[in-house]
């Protein structure tokens, strides 16, 4: 029987001990907190919420990280409080406490990074007209948000010239994540880019519905490339990577093969490295880090493009082809100049969905 | 030790246990877990924002857990209670964004079409199982998959090709001003209301009606039950509607108390297989099924804010709060050592 006291006179005090605990440091917590907050206190903070891709999605969420980091370290920011920061949304739920957490914690300006943020931007903005908001892929239409949108259509519309000038059996592949206004953006390009070259080349479409399942993007692309496709242009951030998955593990088994991917938002030359050969066409790159950029510096010069929506572009350098390292010749490379002078100029518009 | 002590004691300790073994993984990976602790509590009840969007959290739970433990109680798997909140999402969505009635109609003719639309498409795996025999568990999680891309197919249709019904109207929102102004525009609705009162009907039907008597006798023993002369296929379908009725209303809360609408999706939202989850740790019983869904919405909210606050990665925290949940839920070995320690003692 005393024993059995004991026993539970243990676990109360091993109880209390943790929750004790768990007061003391907490006061700690939030002091030390404080001390870092004023130490590292600078003029100017930028932070954004990732939608459910994650930072890491090798793709969009990525690449408007990297130009935060890059414009942190470029002003001598740290990372955390004061500085720059990010917060990854794991389902659509979070959207929203992320941004309020982060506006919260005073960022000077809190990007929301694609179109699923829309309305949960526009629902913060009108709770806290004092935040800097900016979305990427998506137009708010609010005095305190910066959107800003990409033609997507006319990066894709090199990419799938690039597709049909270099396929040798004819037959191209589209890999879409969502079937949302953005996808079909790049949808839309790709297709009237095919049909400028040759309108006999027959494109094979297939929408995932997802952002986030390298597993199934493996399987559309092996299921394409089995078809007789050769070249697949994919527009579904992670997905996506299963596109490159399997490309580099049919490379791998037959160094013949003829399989290559064009890959979308950043330069994705690293992603088909194959011992010493690359299975990376080129990449339709959606320049969200200079965007970003763009904003912060306008923000931190006083003069936040709040209301506005600036659209980037072939003739804004918004868009752009990456540098293929040899796997496109010269003469190929001409044309898609040409094309692209041409969109540029205004002379070819390419357009936003698919008729 | 008597039985009450260890009726206390098995939560605490399974709790401790997690919460040890979490730091551990912290500690491992490099992360202060004081910090990390810290992050959490203050992600739960930091302020009055934080405490309303837990609450906000907890209120689907609290209904895909009741839907789960419905069906548990009858005998039966229910695992598409994601489907059936898919399609409750979507039915309130629908009527909240479609029709133009008065409040006092509007809100309840809402939330009434999501248990509508959740109850029947709980029929389809009730019929297919009372009828032929086919088990529940493969047709439900089947039904899950037609859920999710019907539903997709049906908000593009509405949008003329968006992705996005629009938001719901006024009148058949849930949204709450006076919450609003008490917890800093947090999003908390009066859905929990609703969550709260299931809980009592689910009680009440389960131990207060004959109906609810047959449900359980079927759960029990089924030949047994039809030994008594209780139709046990009316019972079966009949569960699996109540319970599709509940996950609907889970649906119903996201469409007209959280979001406000409902978008086409590329996944699953995850609630209805977490009630999975909230049923088994509240032993199926409605009182239980209320512990459980605040645990898990109140991890699941808070851990938000320890990359938040306390910059540990996402996939730490996942860790942690699935080891949390899994002591919890492993109490009952806790209670074996205990109850063995026990007879020991006595026989020495």
């Amino acid at each position: 029987m005393s024993k059995r006291k004991f026993g539970l006179g243990l676990s109360l005090v091993l109880a209390a001990g943790t929750i004790l605990g768990a007061c003391g440091t907490k006061e700690e917590g939030t002091t030390s907190k404080g001390s870092e907050g004023s130490s590292e206190a600078k003029d100017f903070s930028l932070a954004m919420v990732t939608d459910v891709g994650g930072v890491d999605d090798k793709s969009f969420n990525q690449l408007a990280w990297e130009g935060i980091e890059a414009f942190g370290k470029e002003n001598g920011l740290a990372k955390g409080d004061g500085g720059y920061d990010y917060l990854q949304s794991a389902s659509d739920a979070d959207y929203i406490t992320n941004l309020n957490s982060l506006v919260r914690r005073d960022f000077d300006v809190v990007y929301g990074i694609g179109f699923l943020m829309e309305k949960p931007i526009g629902t913060i903005a009108d709770q806290q007209p004092d935040a800097q908001l900016a979305i990427v892929d998506g137009i708010v239409d609010k005095p305190n948000v910066a959107s800003v949108m990409f033609k997507e259509q006319e990066g894709s519309f090199l990419a799938g010239v690039a597709a049909a000038l270099m396929s040798e059996s004819k037959q191209i592949g589209f890999v879409g994540g969502m079937e949302i206004p953005v996808i079909e953006r790049f949808e839309a390009g790709f297709l009237e880019g095919v049909k400028a070259v040759d309108p006999s080349i027959k494109v094979d479409v297939q929408y995932t519905g997802k952002f986030d399942d390298a597993a199934l993007g493996k399987t559309t692309a092996n299921r394409m490339y089995s078809s007789g496709v050769d070249i697949i242009f994919h527009a579904a951030g992670g997905t996506g990577n299963g596109v490159f998955a399997e490309a580099k593990e049919r490379k791998t088994k037959d160094a013949n093969a003829n399989v290559w991917v064009i890959g979308v938002d950043s330069d994705q030359y690293e992603e088909g490295a194959v011992g010493d050969t690359n299975i990376t066409l080129t990449s339709m790159q959606k320049r969200v880090d200079i965007a970003v950029q763009t904003i912060a510096k306008e923000a931190m010069a006083g003069n936040f493009p709040g209301g506005k929506t600036v659209t980037y572009g072939l003739a804004e350098k918004g868009v752009q082809l990456a540098d293929s390292r040899g796997a496109i010749p010269q003469d190929v490379l001409d044309q898609i100049e040409e094309y692209s002078k041409k969109i540029a100029a205004g002379e070819i518009t390419v357009p936003e969905t698919v008729e | 030790m008597s039985n009450r002590l260890v009726n206390i004691l098995v939560p605490v300790i399974s709790v401790i246990l997690g919460l040890l073994v979490g730091a551990i993984v912290m500690l491992v990976s490099g992360y202060d877990p004081v910090k990390g602790y810290t992050a959490l509590w203050n992600g739960i009840f930091g302020d009055s924002y934080a405490i309303g969007e837990t609450i906000r959290q907890i209120t689907p739970y609290l209904l895909s857990g009741l839907a789960v433990a419905f069906a548990f109680r009858t005998g039966l798997f229910n695992i598409g209670v994601e489907g059936q909140l898919l399609v409750g999402w979507f039915a309130a969505a629908y009527v909240g964004v479609a029709f133009d009635l008065p409040m006092y109609i509007h809100l309840p003719f809402a939330i009434i079409a999501a248990a509508v639309a959740g109850g029947l498409w709980a029929l389809v795996p009730g019929l297919l199982k009372a009828k032929l025999q086919v088990h529940e568990v493969i047709v439900t999680i089947m039904m899950n998959y037609i859920a999710l891309h019907t539903t997709n197919v049906l908000i593009r249709a509405m949008s003329d090709g968006g992705e996005n019904t629009g938001t719901i109207k006024e009148t058949a929102s849930l949204k709450s001003v006076f919450f609003e102004s008490i917890t800093d525009y947090s999003r908390l609705h009066y859905g929990i209301f609703i969550a709260l009162a299931m809980v009592l009907v689910m009680w009440f039907i389960l131990e207060k009606t004959t109906i609810g008597f047959e449900l359980k006798a079927v759960g029990f023993n089924k030949n047994a039950s039809e030994y008594a002369g209780m139709n046990v296929n009316k019972n079966i379908i009949l569960s699996m509607v109540i319970s599709g009725a509940f996950a609907g209303l889970a649906g119903a809360m996201e469409a007209l108390g959280t979001f406000q609408y409902a978008s086409v999706k590329g996944g699953f939202t995850g609630i209805g297989f977490d009630g999975i989850a909230v049923a088994l740790l509240g032993a199926n019983t409605p009182l239980g099924v209320v512990f459980g869904a605040t645990l898990f919405g109140a991890l699941k909210y808070g851990a938000l804010n320890m990359p938040n606050a306390a910059d540990i990665p996402v996939e730490i925290v996942s860790i942690v709060i699935a080891i949390i949940i899994f002591f919890v839920a492993c109490g009952y070995v806790i209670r074996y050592f205990l109850e063995k320690k026990n007879k020991k003692k006595e026989a020495k």
